[in-house]
């Protein structure tokens, strides 16, 4: 997240009533320079991250491809070292390290730890558990969890400047522009 | 960029729709969100949730009375050794997987209609695998030494036999109660966040904002958001399938007649999605009526139901023949009179009970007025369900009845703990449903207005 600046403004946030207006309204804001905004919706939209110059190539099937591979590889070394060497269980006189019996865990701890790299990732990555947010700060942004859409731009930004940027915004026509207090 | 038709919402004559017509992002949110927050306690509710409790309350004192005097007071013996407890978990377990394939399967196949009645599905796996997962501990005799099971570095310097079918239960079983509880769990942080926002109750607030974890839909967090439930969609699909495979284990790894079977594996996955689909029927066709969701689980939503249900009692009618002709194929004598004790021994009625169940009774749903008539859904839904729980009987108690030796054989007979510690778990389920009806949102909120004709976006010029 972007550290706060000295400034109590943290952004500008313009409200809108559709996606489609949101998505062309990041877009123009991408367009014309803005980097450091975001934009809210009560459902995903697709095009919205592309809009804003997010790039969907991310992390998190990386990390979660490496949870399943680190779940595959403790999950049969785990019984190959209890069974086979640390406790040697001889079972029907089959070998020491009978692997095709140890496939059903092996293969549950893969599943077990790739699911847990997908939501701790994706949570960790998102930067949540996060209660407080000055996006939470314009009473307004409630409505972002039922049927508005919003865009902020951040104070932090190299192009910010309070005056043109509200003029930016409001050149978008959206529903309303609040001042984000930080 | 073209527009992606999206006929499935757009009212057409004698095919209705997954969502009716007229509504807006506000009014889903409204709808689903107001049952929580804004409905209150009502008495049917009150009612519903006063009975479940008291089905709990038996299931407390029938587990109290298990731990005081033992596993002496179900009817289990030599040589049926495994009674309800298995048979009750096969059930639950099995019914379970319907959500997990509601949830995952149909997303990963981008059938829409889901949407509507996947969180309570989801809900209902997790009710259900708490219910299947109480039943192997109470039935291990000593349930405090249930740790013994699990690989830990005791003093008595042993490990568990990871050769052991009913080992790898356990962290199947546990696996799939914790991706559950994942999947359902990040499903609901939109939901949450909407409940937090619109909550007017400060504690509600304070409660659904610290679940809700500072959700504030941003686009990239959306993003995230959806490649994780990609993901775990992705890995919950071949889970349920194992799932019910290692626990088909339990029986087919071991050599007893009736058990020793390589059909048990897909039958008992088919078996299970049957069941399922049975209970999602009987959950959602008394939540539209009462909550008036007819809007958002329309007729649709049960008629395809109705044809998972038939398809799946199809694949088990088909196990059921299977094993039949296994057993004459095989010439193998035990088996053959394994099969003919079933048919013609002492538990023949369950058994032809069963095919009466799963067999006969869900051919009606070729007709397309059974399928568009609710208390006939609803009946055959009930029927299903007890249809699978006698299967589960059949495979248990038959063949462990019938021992190789005739001087061996045995009867099982049910006591009236068996029975309380079942419906007792119908208590747990119950009670677990009505709290979660009441707290949480029963249908996903964001995902509803996902199918709302404006939430596409419309771009002309195209995309960079």
């Amino acid at each position: 997240m972007v550290a706060a600046t000295e400034t109590p403004l943290y952004g500008l946030m313009a409200e809108f009533t559709d996606a489609t207006a949101i998505v062309a309204a990041a877009r123009k804001a991408h367009c014309s320079g803005y980097r450091k905004m975001d934009a809210f919706s009560p459902f995903p939209i697709e095009e919205l991250g592309e809009a804003l110059g997010y790039h969907t190539r991310g992390r998190l099937p990386k990390l979660v491809l490496a949870g399943g591979l680190a779940g595959c590889a403790l999950g049969f070394a785990l019984q190959y070292w209890c069974n086979a060497v640390d406790y040697p269980l001889n079972i029907g006189g089959r070998p020491l390290n009978s692997w095709p019996s140890f496939i059903p865990i092996t293969f549950e701890m893969t599943i077990l730890a790739a699911s847990l790299a997908a939501v701790l990732g994706m949570l960790a990555l998102n930067g949540l558990p996060r209660p407080y947010h000055p996006v939470f700060n314009v009473p307004e942004f409630r409505l972002a969890s039922r049927d508005r859409f919003f865009l902020c731009i951040e104070a932090s930004d190299a192009k910010f400047d309070p005056d043109a940027t509200r003029s930016f915004l409001e050149g978008l026509s959206p529903g309303h522009v609040y001042e984000v207090a930080s | 960029m073209t527009q992606e038709p999206r006929t499935e919402i757009t009212e057409q004559p004698g095919e209705p729709s997954i969502l009716a017509p007229g509504h807006t992002f506000a009014s889903v949110s409204d709808k689903i969100g107001s049952i929580v927050l804004a409905r209150g306690t009502r008495l049917g509710w009150l009612v519903g949730f006063t009975l479940s409790f008291l089905l709990l309350m038996i299931l407390v004192l029938s587990i109290s009375v298990l731990l005081l005097k033992g596993v002496g007071i179900w009817g289990v013996n030599i040589p049926v050794g495994w009674g309800f407890a298995i048979i009750n978990f096969v059930w639950w377990i099995g019914i379970g997987h319907a959500g997990t394939l509601i949830s995952a399967i149909l997303l990963l196949l981008r059938q829409t209609w889901r949407t509507s009645i996947n969180r309570f599905a989801e809900a209902m796996t997790l009710f259900a695998v708490a219910c299947a997962g109480l039943f192997p501990l109470i039935h291990m005799g000593r349930p405090w030494f249930f740790y013994w099971m699990t690989p830990y570095p005791s003093t008595m310097g042993l490990w568990p036999n990871f050769r052991s079918p009913l080992v790898w239960d356990v962290f199947a079983v546990s696996t799939y109660g914790t991706v559950s509880l994942l999947f359902w769990f990040v499903g609901l942080i939109p939901d949450l966040a909407t409940l937090r926002d619109r909550s007017k109750n400060r504690a509600a607030r304070k409660i659904y904002g610290i679940l809700a974890m500072g959700w504030r839909g941003s686009a990239v967090h959306w993003h995230r958001y959806e490649v994780a439930s990609l993901l775990l969609a992705g890995l919950a699909t071949p889970l349920v399938v194992s799932v019910h495979t290692v626990v088909s284990f339990d029986f087919t790894i071991g050599i007893i007649p009736g058990w020793h079977s390589t059909i048990f594996p897909p039958y008992f996955v088919a078996g299970a999605i049957y069941a399922g689909f049975a209970m999602v029927l009987l959950i959602a066709i008394p939540l539209r009526a009462v909550y008036g969701l007819q809007d958002f689980i329309t007729a649709k939503h049960l008629r395809n139901m109705a044809k998972v249900l038939l398809a799946t009692s199809m694949i088990v009618s088909y196990g059921y023949m299977m094993e039949a002709f296994f057993a004459w194929y095989s010439g193998n004598p035990y088996e053959k009179s394994m099969i003919l004790s079933r048919m013609t021994g002492p538990y023949a009625w369950i058994y032809w009970m069963l095919l009466a169940c799963n067999l006969v009774t869900p051919q009606l749903l070729w007709f397309a007025r059974v399928r568009d008539s609710i208390p006939g859904l609803f009946a055959i839904s009930l029927v299903v369900s007890l249809g699978m729980w006698l299967e589960r009987f059949v495979i248990v108690v038959t063949s462990l009845s019938r021992d190789f030796l005739p001087s061996s054989w045995g009867m099982y007979y049910p006591t009236r703990w068996d029975y309380g510690t079942f419906l007792g778990s119908i208590g747990l389920f119950l009670t677990l449903l009505f709290l979660f009806i009441r707290f949480l949102p029963m249908i996903s909120i964001f995902e509803m207005r996902t199918l709302l004709p404006e939430a596409e976006v419309e771009e002309h010029g195209g995309r960079h």
